[in-house]
């Protein structure tokens, strides 16, 4: 049973038999406009909800994102409240006290939303374009790839890998990126490659 | 895990011992709390602090940070003495009965072949003899005093509760009630679960730590049931992801290895990986190593991946050291031997050892990329914070490019929990600014990258140039591109070997899982052993199924869990040598005389005889591992070793100083203090209202936790004259900090070798971006020397010293 939707249903269908039938029958109309105007009106109304997991433990617990917006029909979704999922095996609908907030994290002033460069010896950063920072990464890239790979050790014997640049990689990104992240690393020869998993 | 969080319901008795679930992992200790009110379960912590698991336990333990080993040692001793053995069990699953070579042994805390100026073994001896027939050799009777158990017996018999209470400070009493505890669960119906966290695997000897518990857990036959098994509540929520996809130095995903040096072409590197069966009849599923390493080189480089070129092994680069693990690369880093770092999503400066040396090492960087959905510390390590991040500005030459990723909230993929669950979750919000999806940056790196190599040559462009990328949008491959490559499809027409007329799987098809794949190139598979998480049938990760079949805990339909979507590893062991459930209530698999049939995907071979097939399937014994080999640097059985700071010296041995096999680089050694000029034991740890050093950027937690505070015990407030919240210096050798003191009854002083040890508690959750207040981590304080198999940094037990002072001025 989809606890959300029959809560919601209940809470429209009472609202509408409140205000249709008892205080109108009685001639309350204006103390039915002042009331009404008085009750917040509840605030998953109209919201898209998304099946997602909290991204913090690995208890990985079920999760609902109410946004305004529907991004499967190309519009932007404002997320307005994330809740537990209660068909969600695990945790049931509960969350902690990091779970509970986590609106917060998606909505924290210090996100990130422009692409920086702070220069050597600089002390700010300066927004630049996407393309300014991809360009620029991938020639340090290959400046440095071109100038230290190691084709092959005193032997002869080839060994193909790239020791001064390193790449760390996360915690909390999917599987999918993980696996990403792990072709285009590898491919390049990079060994300092590492993630949180021995941290 | 080997079992799930839905699991630990079936339990009856759980241990947390090295975590802290009810505070780090809330919701899923509520499976605890279940336990205890539906089966009457009971549950013992052992920790240096009451913490709030403990609060609700019906037995709690004190212990010293550091001698987990000790107390797990003695409580195998207290089972062996005591006849608290599950027999049937642990002479058919286990290598109990195996003989070990005659010239292995052990004394003064050292194996056979310890090599101190190497701080290495020579492992050769740590081996089984092996018979005239191949196979190793085996005493069923135990009555060989080379055979495994007696070792063992031996090998545990110092660690008496005397000797427990002198070591770990934990008095006589308890320790004897907690084994005592424990060792009920040693009856084929009374199962105990093992949860641990980061309080076992950040020590210098973590592996161990978790390794003794498993031999504990063999014992007593609590491996492969319901409401038993290892479980490692893991930090993170794709830790786990991450760790079997192989994103590390010496990986390929599925726990695949890079090759090394010495193996200069693929034979050679086949060689070693035979996998060769140690006993008769035995699976030895390693012995598919190929077909696994071959899908991978073939989902990895398609065409140019073929049987003339050895299926391009030598795209993959070869290691000349064991691993580049982080603290090696900082020290190269520090050394001025790397030139431009990575960090995606990983807050460095906070998260490794001696925030000083990672501070100078980030220093000599020529340029860092940080990619983050937050404003960390590490993208901003060049700035000045005042006392909070004192660094010259102008004199750090770093480039750095910060570039901005989407969130958990805005992207659809898959996470891995710590029960193997491969959940899929979906995008919910647009992104903030112009932040884009890691696959989209990844995408567009790796694109330019080609594209200046395509133009302009360069070293070695072939394993670049030729990588897999036949993505509908070559921009940004979609997350469900990527899970099908992951889980592999046939590259050619797969036809029945027994009958080539018959079509076993189109080309191009998603195979069905990793018992398809092949070693001749006909398959292609990112990560096997995640396999059958997106074949024919569709993305199996985004199942919601909630149903739970007989009230197993297992949810076979939400999701997927690898492999195979088996939901308890190694679960043949729940049932005894005819097939039948050790604990008919508890029935997870049984033998119905043909296969094996029950409420979980079988862990064996599904016509396997009981009588026959050992059930760890993995190992070429067919038996769990009670001795290790030359499997682990350390020694094939597990020894109580100091920290390598520690209030008092090594009992047992008092010339070993840490973990012998440790590996520590030349400068951090003369950064170890001794307890005379740092008396006090530290630790690090969690805080329920925090997660890491992200959900200080959140205004609810950071109103919930707005202060850094260390915690310290009355007796040791009472000594040094501090008041509780008031400001207090902490420092070690390497670095200082200031922070509130939160005087408490939940940590108090224990006696060690007869001396008064004192713990001071640092919890892990500040730093100088976001919207709790300015303060520090642990990470100022730790030594830079990690576990001597896997390297993970000792940031659970070290030494400080405390005294009062002012508040920090505000910056």
């Amino acid at each position: 049973m989809n606890v959300e939707l029959s809560r919601r249903g209940f809470l429209t269908a009472a609202g509408v038999g409140v205000g249709g039938t008892a205080l109108g029958a009685f001639g309350f109309g204006d103390l039915e406009v002042a009331h009404a105007a008085a009750i917040r009106p509840f605030k998953l109304v109209n919201t898209m909800e998304t099946r997602n997991t909290c991204p913090y433990c690995s208890v990985a617990c079920g999760v609902i994102l109410y946004s305004k917006g529907d991004l499967r029909k190309g519009e932007n979704a404002d997320i307005i409240h994330i809740e537990g999922d209660a068909d969600h095996p695990t945790n049931r609908g509960t969350l902690c006290p990091k779970g509970s907030a986590l609106k917060d994290f998606v909505k924290s002033e210090t996100r990130l939303r422009y692409p920086m460069l702070r220069k050597p010896g600089s002390s700010t950063f300066e927004r630049i374009s996407w393309d300014q920072a991809l360009d620029r990464v991938a020639r340090l890239m290959k400046t440095d790839r071109d100038a230290n790979f190691i084709s092959a050790n005193k032997d002869g014997i080839p060994v193909n890998r790239w020791t001064t640049v390193g790449f760390l990689a996360a915690s909390a990104t999917t599987n999918e990126t993980a696996y990403l992240t792990y072709k285009v690393v590898r491919s390049t020869g990079i060994v300092c490659f590492d993630n949180q998993a021995r941290v | 895990m080997t079992n799930s969080w839905t699991d630990i319901r079936n339990t009856d008795l759980v241990i947390i011992m090295g975590g802290n679930a009810a505070e780090a992992h809330p919701c899923g200790f509520k499976w605890v709390t279940e336990a205890k009110a539906t089966r009457g379960a009971k549950l013992i912590v052992v920790d240096p602090r009451f913490t709030r698991s403990a609060s609700v336990s019906d037995f709690y333990a004190p212990i010293r940070q550091g001698t987990d080993i000790a107390f797990l040692l003695g409580v195998i001793n207290y089972c062996m003495l005591n006849n608290k053995v599950q027999w049937e069990y642990l002479k058919a699953f286990t290598n109990a009965a195996y003989l070990v070579n005659e010239g292995f042994t052990y004394q003064d805390g050292l194996f056979t072949g310890y090599d101190p100026n190497k701080r290495d073994y020579d492992r050769s001896t740590w081996e089984y003899q092996i018979g005239l027939d191949g196979f190793a050799m085996v005493d069923e009777t135990l009555q060989n005093p080379r055979c495994v158990w007696n070792l063992l017996k031996a090998h545990v018999a110092a660690y008496t509760p005397e000797m427990v209470e002198r070591i770990c400070g934990t008095p006589k009493d308890k320790f004897l009630k907690v084994a005592e505890m424990i060792s009920e669960c040693s009856t084929p119906t009374k199962t105990m679960t093992s949860m641990y966290a980061l309080g076992w695997t950040q020590h210098s000897k973590g592996s161990q730590n978790i390794r003794t518990m498993a031999m504990l857990q063999l014992i007593l036959g609590n491996i492969g049931v319901r409401g038993g098994g290892m479980n490692a509540l893991r930090g993170h929520s794709n830790i786990q992801g991450l760790t079997d996809v192989g994103l590390m130095s010496n990986l390929l995903p599925g726990y695949l290895n890079i090759p090394v040096e010495k193996e200069k072409d693929f034979g050679t590197y086949m060689a070693s990986r035979a996998f060769k069966p140690l006993r008769p009849n035995q699976t030895s599923y390693w012995q598919n190593y190929k077909k696994f390493f071959v899908s991978f080189q073939k989902a990895m480089w398609g065409d140019a991946a073929n049987a003339e070129n050895e299926f391009a092994y030598h795209y993959l680069p070869k290691l000349d050291v064991p691993q580049y693990d982080v603290l090696r690369v900082f020290e190269m880093m520090h050394d001025g031997a790397i030139n431009g770092y990575f960090c995606q999503g990983f807050n460095a400066l906070l998260a490794f050892p001696n925030r000083k040396k990672v501070t100078e090492s980030l220093s000599k960087l020529k340029w860092l990329v940080v990619m983050d959905p937050l404003d960390t510390e590490t993208s901003r390590f060049w700035e000045n914070h005042g006392q909070y991040n004192d660094v010259d500005t102008a004199s750090i030459q770093t480039e750095v490019i910060q570039l901005p990723t989407t969130c958990f909230a805005e992207e659809d993929g898959s996470l891995t929990n710590s029960g193997r669950w491969l959940q899929w979750h979906w995008a919910g919000g647009t992104p903030p600014g112009e932040a884009r999806h890691d696959n989209w940056i990844m995408g567009q790196l790796y694109r330019r990258l080609r594209a200046l190599y395509e133009k302009e040559g360069g070293a070695y462009p072939d394993p670049i140039l030729k990588l897999t990328w036949n993505y509908q949008n070559p921009d940004e491959p979609t997350p469900e591109e990527l899970a099908k490559e992951i889980n592999g499809y046939a590259v050619e027409t797969l036809h029945d070997p027994a009958d080539p007329t018959k079509v076993v799987l189109e080309k191009g098809k998603q195979v069905v899982n990793f018992s398809v794949l092949r070693d001749d190139g006909s398959t292609a598979c990112g990560c096997w052993i995640y396999s059958g998480c997106f074949n024919e049938a569709g993305n199996n990760m985004a199942r919601r199924d909630n149903a739970d079949p007989g009230d197993t805990g297992a949810y076979p339909g939400w999701t997927f869990a690898w492999p195979l979507n088996r939901r308890i590893l190694y679960n043949r062991a729940s049932a005894d040598l005819q097939g039948k459930p050790w604990d008919p209530s508890r029935k997870l698999l049984e033998w119905d005389g043909e296969k094996w049939t029950g409420y979980d995907v079988p862990d064996i071979a599904p016509t396997a005889k009981p009588d026959v097939v050992g059930p760890f399937i993995m190992n070429q014994e067919g038996t769990a591992r009670l001795f290790v080999r030359g499997l682990m640097r350390d020694g094939p059985f597990p020894v109580h070793y100091e920290p390598f700071e520690a209030p008092i010296e090594n009992v047992m041995a008092p010339k070993i100083r840490g973990n012998p096999v440790a590996r520590v680089f030349k400068d951090d050694l003369a950064q170890f203090a001794t307890s005379e000029e740092f008396p006090y034991a530290a630790t690090s740890y969690r805080l329920t209202e925090h997660f890491h050093y992200w959900t200080k950027h959140n205004w609810v937690n950071s109103v919930l936790q707005p202060e850094f505070f260390v915690e310290l015990s009355e007796q040791l407030a009472a000594e040094k004259g501090i008041a509780d919240g008031s400001w207090v210096r902490v420092w070690s050798k390497r670095g200082s900090v200031k922070a509130k003191a939160m005087v408490t009854k939940r940590i108090k002083p224990l006696v060690c070798n007869g001396k008064t040890v004192h713990v001071i508690g640092i919890p892990l959750h500040w730093g100088f971006m976001g919207r709790a207040l300015k303060g520090w981590g642990p990470n100022s304080l730790t030594p830079f020397v990690g576990d001597a198999n896997i390297e993970t940094p000792e940031y659970k037990a070290f030494l400080v010293n405390i005294e009062p002072t002012t508040a920090p001025v505000t910056s």
